[in-house]
């Protein structure tokens, strides 16, 4: 209930300050449109097709999904969260925030990239669903614990994506996989090895981050 | 009654090669009204912070007690209240809305008849609906000594709690302690004579430097 309650502050104070959301709707339309610009009339392939959904999905999320502790430090607001919460509240409840953010943005990601690239068919739909959901819950647990450890830092715009590169590497290249995989209609048992690499990173990425909190948060 | 006491053993704090301070020994029980003293960049807030579990010492110990009991470090916000220039509260919301916001964080009920009597007596219950950005800086501040109370805390740490208060306001923090220590312990950083002549016990940190 408690990491609910942030959760809520977190919502509503987006919702008024418009920090994440407008910079992550912006990166979508400028990606989108300069990859549309650069493709012109040329019919791209399959495998490109799926590799550049996830270039779209992992450049946006290192523009916006760092803000949830970023924005606190900014603001000098962290110390009044460290004074009324836990660790652990904290971070679940900014966890929270993330990945309705994650989901919310690679979904938007996902129809408009179906509407706009053609060769972006979909054979396996549920083999994609599956993909997609694993994917946006290893990417939301990364993400959050790297933007705790970059909200300390001093050059946090640049730390982001440098940080997150080697993290997310192995969930990227899995997921582009599976798309790829759900593009060609493969069935469940042929991409069930790839399917279990993203459900251990994710079950991974959640202990580390959760046994790491506490020691990131208190200076 | 509730008895709190706080024990600091041997605290020492140093930031790469500097220190900050050594040697800081003290043990506070209820009804205590402590002081903490030093020129600018002594090592108050720093100080400060460690006893309000923000910042872990170098080396050294504090532990927290409660009917005797040792509070776990992840319990402990709930029983400290701080009042600090270097905390902000949000300005995108109204004090009302911050203060509801940060009760339901705690997890505890918010008691809406306390906080109207804090923010009557802090002179801001007719702006409590305004957002915070509108405040002026001691606004701002009352507000902070309403976030510090809310909760009933039983170590109330001021640091420097006069900052930007008139004179209307420096008496509601001179009563409000003198109050507050009837049955808890408070802590007061501040290089101020009036807000350190309330302390029973005060140290200067200049004498912690070796």
């Amino acid at each position: 209930m408690k990491s609910y309650a942030l959760f809520k502050k977190d919502i509503s104070s987006e919702l008024r300050t418009r920090y994440a959301i407008n910079a992550l709707a912006m990166f979508i339309i400028v990606t989108l449109s300069i990859i549309l610009f650069s493709i012109g009339n040329e019919r791209i392939s399959s495998s490109l097709t799926g590799g550049l959904f996830w270039v779209i999905i992992f450049f946006t999320s290192m523009s916006g999904l760092s803000r949830v502790f970023v924005s606190e430090e900014e603001r000098g607001t962290s110390l009044t969260l460290q004074l009324i919460a836990a660790p652990s509240t904290v971070f679940s409840g900014k966890l929270l925030f993330n990945l309705i953010l994650v989901f919310a943005m690679n979904t938007v990601i996902a129809i408009l990239y179906s509407a706009l690239f053609n060769t972006f068919v979909l054979k396996n739909f549920a083999l994609f669903l599956t993909s997609f959901i694993l994917s946006n819950i290893g990417l939301a647990f990364a993400s959050t614990i790297i933007a705790a450890i970059i909200s300390k830092a001093g050059a946090k715009g640049t730390l982001y994506p440098v940080l997150s590169f080697p993290i997310l590497l192995p969930l990227i290249l899995t997921s582009v996989q599976l798309t790829l995989f759900a593009m060609d209609g493969t069935s469940f048992e042929t991409a069930k090895f790839e399917l279990a690499i993203v459900g251990c990173y994710d079950v991974i990425i959640f202990t580390v981050s959760y046994l790491l909190f506490d020691f990131i948060w208190k200076e | 009654m509730i008895e709190y006491s706080l024990t600091v053993e041997s605290i020492n704090k140093t930031f790469g090669r500097r220190l900050i301070f050594s040697g800081i020994n003290f043990k506070l029980d209820s009804s205590t009204i402590f002081g903490i003293s030093g020129p600018n960049g002594s090592g108050k807030s720093t100080l400060v912070k460690i006893i309000a579990n923000i910042i872990s010492p170098s080396s050294g110990k504090l532990v927290h007690n409660l009917n005797g009991t040792e509070i776990k470090p992840e319990k402990l916000h709930n029983h400290i209240g701080l009042v600090s220039p270097y905390l902000v509260l949000y300005d995108e919301f109204s004090a009302y809305e911050n203060l509801n916001y940060f009760s339901e964080i705690r997890g505890i009920s918010f008691d809406k008849e306390k906080v109207d009597k804090l923010l009557n007596k802090f002179l801001l219950y007719n702006r409590k609906d305004d957002l915070v950005k509108t405040y002026s800086s001691g606004m701002k501040q009352r507000l902070k000594f309403i976030f510090a109370l809310m909760h009933s805390p039983q170590l109330i740490i001021l640091d420097e709690p006069t900052s930007n208060l008139d004179d209307e306001g420096k008496e509601v923090v001179y009563e409000l302690v003198k109050k507050e220590a009837k049955k808890n312990i408070v802590i007061i950083a501040s290089n101020e004579k009036t807000d350190l002549s309330l302390c029973s016990e005060t140290i200067d940190l200049k004498n912690y430097k070796k």
